[in-house]
């Protein structure tokens, strides 16, 4: 995999999310998570974003990930959509 | 289900999407065409289908309209929005009864894709002046063509013409759209209303729109929805009359009686047809 191959989903508009997926090498996944609703919903999104991940069967990236109160299915598009976009960069 | 208002909202704007339920539209229509840009195409088609599936509005009508035929990206729009389980299928810019009939197709084929057995209707557009001269072959080319909305901006760039809020640039284009809708016996729906501040004019321009005979109208901003409904919606002592008009028909059609009075009003098949249209608008 191109080290420098990224791609991002979304926007930090309020309700929505952005999703910043970067190949750094290796085997593991790390995800980086700041949320407006941290306290309340901190680590419901981040199993959501780790779920997303296992599924895509990407490893060896970095998940950026800036919530701005995005409800569950907005954060799973955008995972979706980030996702299919850093394959397609592959 | 009622049709008085269609409300576009953009369909990769996740907060817009999730107050769909709330904003009163008869049927709210999730836009991945002219609302997404180019870019976000992708990720507009899959939000959609998300909010499709777990945050489906309740009591409200949905549609998506998918980008146009001559682009690249109708048929995964189609097939995406298909399996999430739309109402409807919006297409833009119809212009003749063939591309009517690839959308018939378009839609089947998705629905043979996911296995789906419910039903998907389609709603078109005619924006063109081509499309416009074509309004009753397309009107009359699909069973599941459930209505047609007049998208006059496109149109009236396309003929030259200025824009204005009282509309007499589109005068024939609302006639001759609706009469092709009446013929075939589908949705007429009336172009949305495009000055968003001028509320004044928004009312005449919905009430010059229940005048003519359209079903419904759609509407672009969430300001516009109710002073819409409202415009749909007979005043009391029409709903009344129409009441009495159907209990009279009704009596006549008992005693075997071919015509019957009422008010010193002789009561025939146009007045039951437009007592009927009342309470179909009124709800009762």
């Amino acid at each position: 995999m191109d080290k420098q191959c990224s791609a991002v989903a979304g926007t930090l508009e309020s309700n929505d999310i952005f999703i910043t997926i970067t190949a750094v090498g290796g085997a593991d996944t790390s995800i980086s998570l700041s949320s407006i609703v941290m306290n309340q919903f901190g680590e419901a999104i981040r199993a959501l974003v780790e779920q997303c991940m296992a599924q895509s069967g990407l490893t060896g990236v970095e998940v950026a990930v800036q919530d701005k109160g995005a409800l569950e299915c907005t954060i799973k598009a955008r995972m979706e959509t980030a996702i299919a976009r850093f394959k397609e960069k592959m | 289900m009622r049709n008085r208002t269609f409300l576009f909202m953009p369909g990769n704007n996740p907060g817009m999407l999730a107050s769909a339920q709330c904003l009163g539209a008869d049927v709210v229509i999730f836009d991945l065409e002219d609302a997404v840009a180019q870019t976000e195409k992708d990720a507009a088609r899959i939000l959609v289908s998300h909010a499709l599936t777990e945050l489906r509005p309740q009591g409200v009508g949905v549609t998506v309209r998918i980008n146009g035929l001559d682009t690249p990206y109708w048929q995964a729009d189609m097939e995406a929005v298909v399996a999430a389980g739309t109402d409807f299928v919006m297409v833009p810019k119809i212009e003749s009864a063939d591309q009517m009939l690839q959308v018939t197709t378009g839609i089947e084929s998705a629905r043979q894709k996911c296995g789906s057995t419910a039903t998907v209707k389609a709603l078109a557009i005619i924006e063109t002046p081509l499309g416009l001269e074509n309004a009753h072959a397309i009107a009359s080319a699909s069973k599941i063509l459930h209505g047609i909305l007049l998208g006059a901006e496109d149109f009236t760039a396309s003929m030259g013409a200025q824009r204005t809020a009282d509309g007499a640039e589109i005068a024939y284009a609302r006639s001759r759209l609706l009469t092709a809708c009446k013929a075939a016996g589908v949705l007429a729906i009336d172009t949305p209303f495009p000055f968003v501040a001028d509320l004044e004019r928004l009312e005449k321009d919905a009430a010059f729109a229940v005048q003519l005979g359209f079903d419904g109208k759609a509407v672009i901003s969430p300001h516009h929805v109710h002073r819409v409904n409202q415009a749909f919606m007979p005043a009391p002592e029409k709903v009344n009359w129409a009441q009495r008009v159907m209990a009279a028909a009704r009596k006549a059609s008992e005693e075997g009686k071919g015509a019957v009075s009422l008010d010193g009003m002789m009561i025939d098949l146009p007045i039951i047809k437009r007592a009927e249209r009342i309470l179909l608008l009124a709800d009762a």
